[in-house]
């Protein structure tokens, strides 16, 4: 569905990652995996054609997204930006409505058939009764499930989301992530294809995801989580030393050793306990 | 608010009630301005000459004095309103009115600059026109070249540098026009009025606005998606560059048609959108009607009092001003965010 060959990204004359060769298909998560200003934003807004790669081609449905109209590309993905607030207070449900722009023409408003997707889209992820809200008053889990139900009304076999997660406190992460893996698993018949970031990497483990692993401006691995997440892999992308443990339930997670600096010369002298 | 409670499959349809009671309104408003002024009518009277009956004198204030006074002030403020509501929607910002861009200093520096020239009245308003239309189109030329990811930011702040440009401008004409005859009509001009207008001034400004309405109509869905921002309404199927080169086209060609008019007349663009917004919600497409039909009765009424509170007609731009800025301390005030 989406496929970028040896890419080079960033803004002018200035590469932020280079040689990123990647490929997502109907039917499976891809989680993008990696620290702070590798370059996950400046990937995905390229892969979306909302930013020209520097070299390289991003192919979208088999032809170049340099070349497709924004409506085009519009019914093909879609895009699910870190929860915002936009300046003016509209209701979520338009919000929703507005996933719907790319099948409409140019001069025309979203019809019957469009508000029904609109709220259908809403009442999937379980948050119908926001849809006559004030977006701009939602909690910041609130309106990162309209903007996935935006996505969901936009219809499109490919969703991108830059770190669906960020921000929210614990429970709305699974609540959202349920979502995320529902979609993907569920959708008939080929399945809806979906790229997320995000800096947990407990996540991928979690949704069974493909992980594309960046470090440096590169793919350092791509495959499956279990492959990729390795204690090696993260020591050497994040810096730190990282253990990677199977729960009783047998779910894999990630654990950073805290305790890097106290090297055995450093550690504070005993101090008797009474 | 008018706003829907449950969900519902259906469109919200509030607006066209009030749309009928905003029009209801504002007829009753321009009959109520007809009838007043140095001249005063009884309502019996100024039906009569309305009809082209009765009293001569009545008939000739009422059609050749009053009506196309009345006329002006509904179309300057519908226009002047709908084009600052385009503007908000596009900038993002809820603090923008329509002369974001420059339009208003351009048009000042045209008229000023025919003001100077001593030409005719007509090619007054042509020129303020043409440095109107002339301005925005510099902004966006100069936007267009300067490299900057946020288009929009740019374009607000050459907005800024061309309007100042021609701010100077005009100080400089100010400076070395005769002060005794040009000096006061600048003044005059830049503080904004429709005492001398005619139907002759009406008619060229009239389809301008219209033709610059059609576009923001036709257009109202993707207005509304571009409010989110460019890189968004991108991602979600609307060529941004292209949409906002013709919301910014129309609305500049209805601020520079009704400004050629009244001279410069500030806030009702900028204040009149918000109290629109709290009737009906963000959505452009009742965002814009209203908002132009809300304008039109609030420059009535504000020009009504301009030519009957004192001897002298006191010009619109210092009362809307005046009622503009406390009303919008009080907007600010009222909430956590004032605009919504």
């Amino acid at each position: 569905m989406l496929e970028a060959q040896e890419l080079s990204i960033g803004y002018g004359q200035v590469a932020i990652g280079t040689g990123l060769t990647l490929k997502v298909a109907q039917g499976e998560i891809l989680c993008l995996l990696g620290p702070n200003g590798c370059g996950k934003t400046t990937l995905f807004r390229t892969l979306l054609g909302l930013l020209p790669a520097l070299s390289g081609d991003v192919l979208l449905g088999g032809t170049p997204i340099a070349s497709q109209r924004r409506a085009e590309i519009a019914r093909r993905i879609a895009y699910v930006p870190q929860a915002h607030a936009p300046p003016f207070p509209f209701e979520a449900s338009e919000v929703v409505l507005m996933g719907r722009t790319a099948r409409l023409g140019a001069f025309a408003q979203p019809g019957r058939a469009d508000r029904v997707a609109a709220l259908a889209a809403m009442a999937r992820l379980g948050i119908g009764d926001l849809a006559c809200r004030d977006y701009s008053r939602l909690s910041g889990g609130q309106r990162q499930l309209v903007l996935i139900a935006r996505a969901l009304a936009q219809d499109t076999p490919l969703i991108v989301m830059d770190e669906p997660t960020a921000s929210l406190d614990f429970g709305n992460q699974a609540q959202v992530l349920a979502q995320i893996g529902a979609l993907v698993r569920d959708e008939s018949p080929q399945g809806r294809g979906v790229i997320l970031s995000t800096h947990d990497p407990d996540q991928a483990f979690a949704l069974g995801a493909r992980v594309l692993l960046m470090h440096r401006g590169g793919v350092m691995a791509d495959g499956p989580a279990a492959a990729v997440l390795t204690a090696a892999n993260l020591s050497t992308v994040y810096g730190i030393p990282v253990t990677v443990e199977t729960t009783g339930s047998g779910r894999k997670v990630c654990l950073p050793t805290l305790d890097r600096q106290v090297t055995p010369s450093e550690t504070p002298r005993a101090i008797p306990v009474a | 608010m008018g706003r829907g409670t449950t969900a519902d499959v259906d469109p919200p349809r509030p607006a066209p009630t009030l749309s009928g009671a905003l029009v209801l309104c504002l007829v009753a408003l321009a009959f109520g301005a007809v009838m007043v002024g140095p001249y005063g009518l009884t309502p019996g009277q100024t039906l009569a000459a309305l009809f082209g009956q009765g009293d001569r004198q009545a008939q000739i204030v009422v059609w050749s004095i009053r009506l196309p006074r009345v006329g002006a002030a509904l179309l300057v403020g519908a226009a002047l309103a709908a084009a600052g509501a385009s503007y908000q929607a596009l900038f993002r910002n809820p603090l923008v009115s329509p002369d974001i861009l420059g339009v208003s200093a351009g048009a000042g520096l045209g008229a000023v600059a025919g003001i100077f020239l001593s030409l005719p009245v007509a090619a007054i308003q042509a020129s303020a026109f043409v440095g109107g239309m002339a301005a925005v189109g510099f902004v966006t030329l100069v936007a267009s070249v300067v490299r900057n990811t946020d288009r929009t930011l740019t374009l607000v702040l050459i907005g800024v540098v061309i309007g100042a440009l021609a701010g100077a401008a005009t100080s400089l004409l100010k400076v070395m026009a005769d002060p005794y005859d040009q000096l006061p009509a600048i003044t005059f001009w830049l503080l904004g009025s429709l005492a001398a207008t005619t139907t002759e001034d009406i008619l060229p400004a009239l389809p301008m606005v219209l033709i610059g309405l059609v576009p923001l109509a036709l257009l109202r869905w993707r207005i509304n998606v571009l409010s989110l921002g460019d890189e968004e309404a991108r991602a979600l199927g609307v060529e941004a560059g292209r949409t906002r080169f013709f919301v910014i086209a129309a609305a500049t060609l209805i601020t520079a048609s009704v400004t050629a008019l009244a001279g410069v007349v500030g806030w009702v663009g900028l204040v009149i959108p918000h109290v629109a917004r709290m009737l009906v919600g963000p959505g452009f497409g009742r965002l814009l009607p209203t908002s132009a039909l809300i304008g039109a009765g609030y420059l009535l009424i504000v020009d009504t009092a301009a030519r009957t509170i004192a001897q002298v007609e006191v010009p619109l731009g210092i009362l809307t001003a005046v009622i503009g800025a406390p009303f919008f301390v009080w907007l600010l005030a009222r909430g956590r965010r004032g605009w919504s």
